[in-house]
């Protein structure tokens, strides 16, 4: 029997209606597969007013957008969003789902793999075509980083999984592309919806640690809130995010948000700057992968230094302020 | 109110990994191992919850024969009735097999108003597991919670603030509800001597897969639809370069070394 699954599919999330061109970036991924399996890449967006996000879609390369508007979409729900983006790849059958790996991405693409029982792999930090079996190979890490686990669905399609945020380029943004759109209705009485969403209130701090390119990291080493303020200031300097040690965190000088590690978030920044972190095999765990880590401890022997591009031994309290001081001068800010 | 809590036996981080890539399992036999972190809060705040607004704790856990450890450490601490559900044919589950065989032991204890998971276990890193539950049970699926501000058990209500991008989102829900919570919930407590000593006379129940009803080949390596191919390690990173030198100095290079990098603007 012919398999009748085509195309790679892309979510497109947002929040209340509001997208930021990180929303689109999955697209890249997609074509990608798409062009190795001769097929093409999709996007399918859920919520409220959508054309504004398909004509995006589009302009980012979607070749065809599958929208469902709604009221009951407005914010996203998982139960809602889950039933209506079932009934859309039932319909349409695609090969491939990709979401991104946020709370949405992930929320969505589970509730969405229970409804459809097919298998979903999570957080890919790559992702290719088997050549012989045209099945999607992805890799993830596993263990604290230890390990680079490659998985494969072969019992069910459409194959599906969450990938890292920024592990694939961007692709360009171009007007001259336009996606064919397709509307397809789902309806929801309000009823049978299971949550409602009350308010959001945006954290004074935005904590985006998934999505920085730069994190600057304090640990028990910095020895207080106020030492968090050095720390910040040059994370701010470098237009970075400010990241913890569990040790900083349960301390309380800094909130759970900040956490990298383990029980913390796993980042991948280009620049991972830690001062004053040991280097426990939990922290590591969370930022190994970082592109280039840079390590400020007073102890010399400490087991950051062993993974670290670039190491300062010596008091973070003397080298940061310099740090800063320089960056602001060298960037004119 | 009836409140069950998912618990997960994981390695110890510190412990040595073995894989069985055969199978594309992790060999669970002969590994420390420890109750996942993220259950840990899970179970305190079942009992929060139950100290509030009373109610029954049930537990359980899928896992092989040691798994019932993580059970055992529940009992100490206060919960009412625990399961542990083992047989060979679930080895090897994914999250698919996981969530189903989960739902099912659910589906047995009978109504139930509540489940509390963890935000993720630390082997798997996935937090899958929670939603897929809820969406099986057909419950309110409610992920990241970071706060539970009130259940109405009567008018079958709960409201909770969640952890996403950017802030903290309030979300009213119908009951029954799967709730997963992050760290920062709560702290959890330790069990006294008396409780341990309490829990260590507890025949522990085990349910099979016919017991809870699950279908077999829906379970375990053969019930799943993803398959771990090949497991490798990354290379080892370098130690990369020591800057030595006066401070001034030394901040200096490294200023000029991250900005060749090109990623600061
Ligand atoms: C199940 C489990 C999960 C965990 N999850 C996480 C997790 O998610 N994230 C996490 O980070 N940890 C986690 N941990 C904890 C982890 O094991 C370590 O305890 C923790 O990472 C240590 O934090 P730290 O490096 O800041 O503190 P320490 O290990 O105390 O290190 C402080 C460092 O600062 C240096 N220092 C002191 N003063 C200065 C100074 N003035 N200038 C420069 N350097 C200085 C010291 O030399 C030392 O190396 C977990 C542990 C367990 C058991
Ligand atoms: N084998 C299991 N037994 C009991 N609970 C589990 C099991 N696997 C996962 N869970 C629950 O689901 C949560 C998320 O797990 P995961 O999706 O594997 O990261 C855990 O924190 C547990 O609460």
């Amino acid at each position: 029997m012919a398999d009748e699954h085509k195309d790679v599919w892309v979510y497109i999330e947002h929040k209340d209606g509001v997208t930021t061109p990180m929303s689109y970036e999955l697209l890249g991924a997609g074509k990608m597969l798409a062009d190795t399996l001769g097929s093409k890449v999709c996007a399918f967006v859920i919520g409220e007013k959508t054309e504004e996000i398909a004509k995006n879609a589009g302009n980012y390369g979607a070749a065809t957008v599958y929208a469902i508007d709604g009221a009951s979409f407005k914010t996203f729900r998982p139960d809602a969003f889950a039933k209506a983006g079932a009934s859309l790849v039932s319909k349409f059958k695609p090969d491939i789902v990709l979401y991104r790996a946020t709370t949405q991405g992930q929320d969505l693409s589970a509730a969405m793999a229970a409804q459809l029982e097919v298998g979903l792999g999570s957080d890919a930090i790559d992702l290719q075509i088997d050549a012989g079996s045209k099945t999607m190979k992805l890799t993830r890490a596993a263990f604290g980083g230890n390990f680079l686990a490659t998985y494969m669905n072969t019992r069910s399609k459409p194959q599906m999984a969450t990938v890292r945020p920024k592990v694939f380029p961007m692709p360009q943004h171009d007007t001259a592309k336009n996606a064919e759109i397709v509307k397809e209705s789902f309806s929801m009485a309000e009823d049978d919806a299971r949550t409602k969403v009350l308010q959001f209130s945006q954290s004074e701090v935005a904590v985006n640690l998934i999505e920085a390119d730069i994190i600057v990291s304090g640990g028990r080493g910095v020895g207080g809130s106020e030492g968090f303020s050095v720390v910040k200031a040059l994370a701010d300097t470098l237009g970075g995010a400010m990241g913890a040690s569990r040790a900083a965190v349960d301390s309380g000088w800094v909130p759970y948000e900040h956490q990298v590690g383990q029980t913390g978030k796993t980042v991948k920044p280009k620049i991972y700057i830690a001062c004053g972190i040991s280097g426990a095999i939990q922290h590591l765990a969370g930022m190994r992968t970082s592109d280039c880590i840079v390590a400020i401890n007073k102890d010399a022997e400490a087991p950051i230094f062993k993974i670290a591009s670039f190491g300062i031994v010596g008091d973070y309290k003397q080298i940061v302020p310099k740090l800063v001081e320089q960056f602001k001068q060298k960037l004119n800010k | 109110m009836k409140i069950v809590v998912c618990i997960k036996q994981v390695p110890d981080t510190e412990a040595e990994v073995k894989w069985d890539l055969q199978k594309g399992t992790l060999k669970r036999e002969g590994m420390d191992s420890i109750t996942n972190p993220f259950d840990e809060f899970a179970l305190e705040e079942a009992l929060l919850t139950k100290e509030k607004y009373d109610g029954e704790i049930v537990a359980i856990t899928m896992g092989p024969d040691k798994a019932m450890d993580v059970l055992r450490n529940a009992l100490a601490l206060g919960v009412d009735q625990v399961y542990h559900i083992n047989d060979p044919a679930i080895a090897g589950s994914d999250t698919l097999g996981t969530s189903y065989v989960l739902a099912k032991a659910i589906e047995k204890v009978g109504n139930v108003d509540l489940v509390f998971c963890g935000k993720q276990a630390t082997d798997g890193n996935t937090g899958i597991v929670s939603p897929e539950l809820a969406t099986r049970l057909g419950f309110s699926q409610l992920t990241f919670v970071a706060k539970v501000d009130e259940i109405d058990a009567a008018g079958k209500k709960i409201k909770v603030q969640r952890g996403i991008e950017g802030g903290i989102e309030t979300v009213e829900a119908k009951l029954p509800a799967v709730v997963s919570v992050s760290k920062g919930i709560n702290e959890p407590r330790l069990p006294n001597l008396m409780g341990i000593r309490k829990a260590a006379k507890v025949q522990i129940p085990a349910w099979d897969c016919d017991a809870i009803g699950a279908a077999k080949d829906k379970v375990g390596t053969e019930g799943s639809h993803g398959k771990v191919v090949e497991l490798t390690t990354p290379p080892p990173r370098s130690a990369g370069e020591m800057l030595k030198g006066e401070m001034e100095e030394v901040a200096n290079v490294l200023v000029g070394k991250l900005l060749d990098l090109k990623v600061i603007k």
